[in-house]
């Protein structure tokens, strides 16, 4: 066995439900954490960002339509997926961040578990966020969160997969779609999280993952007008600053980087970020 | 007033009494408990647009007298956000009384600067003002269950720029909540409305409220900008255009500020062939001439389904015919005065635009006085989305009519806008109602009413309609470390 020629694998973009390669036809070398060559990953580009805005947009109908207990579903459909693949992922990790094995397993176990955390939140998010209004008069009031829309997420640049998918998850389990861009050093794990997106029922376009510079691909991202909010937290303080002065062109929510422990308890914080609150007034009488 | 051109009504004048207020010639600003001149002693004048007569003179707060109130504010902050939650709100319900007691004073106070109608004023603006203090008021002493965890904590100094459409409401709008948390604040009133803010720092005394927490700036726009970029200014509130919440959300970036805006609007209408017929136009009516039009979320597109449309804009039309445009301290005006000669160019120019883009306009036979500013209500048919009057918020009583077939086309047109504030649904079919709500994106959706607020429901927009929510338990959020 051992003498064995091993298959690479040409990791791709994941966009719009299909792995495309850059339209620049471009990679760049990711190394392990000792510079050794892992992989060429695609250099992705303004086009490549703009084509991904264009399929979150397409999916966002219906995923921002289908009902909560569906996309809960889903969603534990991917922990599912995951949970069989955490070899692979603890091998990805390991290589990417520099961690021992059984360091390396902790993070993918514990993002499985951030996934099905997340997964629940599908059908409760509404309740903890939404209210019933008593207003001083004859109507029925109520106010429920909605999905922003589509989201581009600069995922954490030090946890390519802890920190990947405790970025994803709470954009996606309330309806948003999302463009994100992996960190830029550590693309792997991303890339085949696409993979595993791919097998978990989840409608092509609801996440897209691309690979490159996170600069390169941030600025047309946020100053992207059918882009709806921005999660800033792979970018530095210099870089995010820049991004929050394009994103305001249309007023994008912006959630700005601070630093996070990946590890700890996530609370609601993200979860309701991207969304608004939409208030239904009726009169009632006979 | 002529009325199909065949009879004359005279109504004789109504008008509530000035005496009831008393303008001083002069106002400095308010700042630690004390009404001083500003630090260079520029001052304006701010006018009563229903008559052009000076009112007062007011300070131009420059860049060291914002700074000295941002630091009047947060010398204040550490003792305020210190009280216990249940005195906080007792200083905030005796504000509320304050200001039921002393309503039609500022109700005739905020007609005259205005220039709306006294009986909004009277039966809209203040009523609501002293609702939303005594909602906030309530939830001072209960903000650890609020939903925002156990011990949610105020910001710092909140710097807020409030718009001159609905003066004192925007001021408690922004005031209640942020002393509820335990911030203390620096307004900024509008410059053409800037004496009901100035009245409010005299509640504030009269209330005991102790000096620092409440800051009161007067000023034009280079006072707000110099306001919201003060480094010691932790939130940021803002009502008011789009183009100038965009700057805003410029001038914050990189910054911890937390910022809410709440901007423009180009609300759709929308009465389906199945809508009650009178009610629908009562609603349109008050959704886009109440307050002359001057409401960021006044139903400015009239959608309506293509087979009823001609029996809906006769009724219209009819209905338009009797509106009362004039004096706003007039009991029975219904349509005032526009709130300043430059709002008055705005709307005329956006006016002039959709005839020359081929829209026709109407508009009912009415007088308008020699005096002041005004602009008669309008409305023009024949518009497509295209048209600049179908896209730029004019802010004035101006209605553009389109129409529909499908309810999938009516969601389309209604969402077709950078916008997204409101909208209304005329229907009778409960199922056809829920669907279109769900289907349209903006933050406030009335359906078979129009123009309704009250402090318990969360108001504000989608897309560049702004973001976050004033009112509710959601208003809180703004004011706090979530």
């Amino acid at each position: 066995m051992s003498d064995r020629l091993s298959v690479f694998k040409t990791y791709k973009l994941y966009v719009g439900g299909k792995f495309p390669r850059s339209e620049s036809g471009r990679v760049y070398e990711v190394t392990d954490s000792k510079g050794n060559w892992l992989a060429n990953a695609p250099l992705s580009s303004r086009k490549d960002a703009r084509d991904a805005v264009v399929a979150a947009r397409k999916a966002f109908g219906g995923w921002s339509g289908a009902t909560a207990y569906n996309r809960g579903q889903i969603l534990y459909r991917v922990a599912e997926m995951l949970e069989g693949r955490r070899e692979q992922f603890t091998a990805e990790v390991a290589a990417a961040e520099g961690l021992s094995k059984p360091k390396a397993a902790a993070q993918v176990e514990a993002a499985v578990d951030r996934w099905v955390w997340y997964a629940g939140w599908s059908d409760k998010a509404a309740q903890i966020a939404g209210s019933a209004n008593p207003v001083a008069g004859p109507y029925f009031n109520l106010s429920s969160p909605e999905p922003t829309g589509v989201v581009a997420v600069l995922a954490p640049q030090d946890s390519s997969f802890l920190g990947l998918v405790s970025v994803i998850a709470p954009a996606v389990v309330t309806g948003n779609t999302v463009v994100v861009t992996a960190s830029e050093n550590s693309p792997l794990p991303a890339l085949s999280l696409g993979e595993v997106l791919a097998t978990s029922d989840l409608p092509g376009g609801v996440v897209n993952v691309l690979s490159g510079r996170t600069a390169e691909i941030a600025a047309p991202l946020a100053a992207h007008q059918d882009v709806n909010a921005i999660d800033l937290t792979g970018a530095d303080a210099e870089l995010a600053k820049d991004l929050e002065v394009a994103a305001a062109d249309n007023l994008k929510r912006v959630l700005r980087p601070g630093p996070v422990d990946w590890t700890a308890d996530p609370g609601t914080g993200r979860l309701l970020s991207f969304l608004e609150t939409k208030t239904v007034w009726h009169p009632m009488g006979v | 007033m002529t009325f199909d051109g065949s009879m004359t009504f005279d109504y004789a004048p109504a008008p509530e009494s000035r005496s009831v207020v008393d303008i001083a010639p002069s106002y400095g600003l308010f700042i630690d408990g004390e009404f001083a001149p500003g630090a260079d002693g520029k001052v304006f004048k701010t006018v009563s647009p229903s008559s052009e007569e000076v009112l007062s003179e007011v300070a131009q707060a420059g860049a060291d007298d914002v700074d000295r109130a941002v630091r009047a504010a947060r010398k204040a902050f550490e003792k305020w956000s210190a009280l216990p939650g249940a005195e906080r709100a007792k200083y905030l319900f005796r504000i509320a009384r304050i200001i039921q007691e002393r309503s039609r004073e500022l109700a005739v106070l905020e007609s005259l600067d205005n220039g709306k109608p006294i009986r909004e004023s009277r039966d809209a603006d203040l009523p609501q003002v002293a609702a939303h203090f005594f909602y906030y008021a309530g939830w001072a002493d209960k903000l650890g269950h609020a939903g925002f965890g156990p011990d949610p904590r105020p910001l710092g100094v909140a710097g807020q720029v409030i718009p001159w459409n609905f003066p004192l409401l925007m001021l408690a709008w922004k005031v209640a909540p942020a002393l509820a948390t335990g911030n203390t604040v620096v307004l900024k009133p509008a410059e053409t409305t800037p004496l009901s803010a100035l009245f409010f720092a005299d509640i504030c005394r009269q209330a005991g409220l102790p000096k620092g927490v409440v800051n009161i700036l007067t000023g034009d726009g280079s006072t707000g900008a110099a306001l919201v970029a003060h480094p010691d200014v932790a939130k940021v509130a803002f009502t008011g255009s789009t183009e100038v919440g965009k700057a805003i959300a410029r001038t914050v970036a990189g910054t911890d500020k937390k910022v809410t805006l709440e901007l423009g609007g180009k609300a759709a209408n929308i009465v389906f062939d199945d809508a009650p017929v009178d009610q629908a136009v009562e609603g349109i009516v008050n959704g886009i001439f109440f307050n002359q039009g001057h409401v960021c979320c006044a139903g400015s597109r009239l959608l309506v389904q293509e087979s009823v449309a001609d029996e809906v804009l006769d009724a219209l039309k009819r209905r338009m015919q009797t509106l009362r445009v004039g004096d706003p301290l007039d009991k029975n005006t219904d349509i005032g005065a526009i709130n300043s000669a430059e709002q008055l160019a705005r709307i005329t120019a956006l006016v002039e635009a959709g005839e020359a883009e081929g829209a026709e306009r109407w508009a009912p036979d009415c007088a308008l006085p020699g005096s002041g500013y005004w602009f008669a209500p309008t409305l023009f048919t024949g518009v497509t989305q295209a048209h600049r009057i179908a896209r730029e918020e004019i802010f004035g009583p101006v209605l553009s009519v389109l129409t529909f077939r499908t309810p999938e086309e009516a969601v389309a047109k209604a969402n077709n806008t950078p916008y997204g504030l409101s909208a209304g649904i005329w229907t009778e079919k409960g199922s056809r109602m829920l669907w279109m709500a769900s289907k349209l994106r903006a933050g406030v959706i009335w359906s078979n009413t129009f123009n309704k607020f009250d402090p318990t429901s969360p108001f504000g927009g989608y897309k560049e309609s702004g973001h976050g929510r004033e009112g509710g338990r959601h208003g809180l959020e703004a004011y706090l470390n979530v």
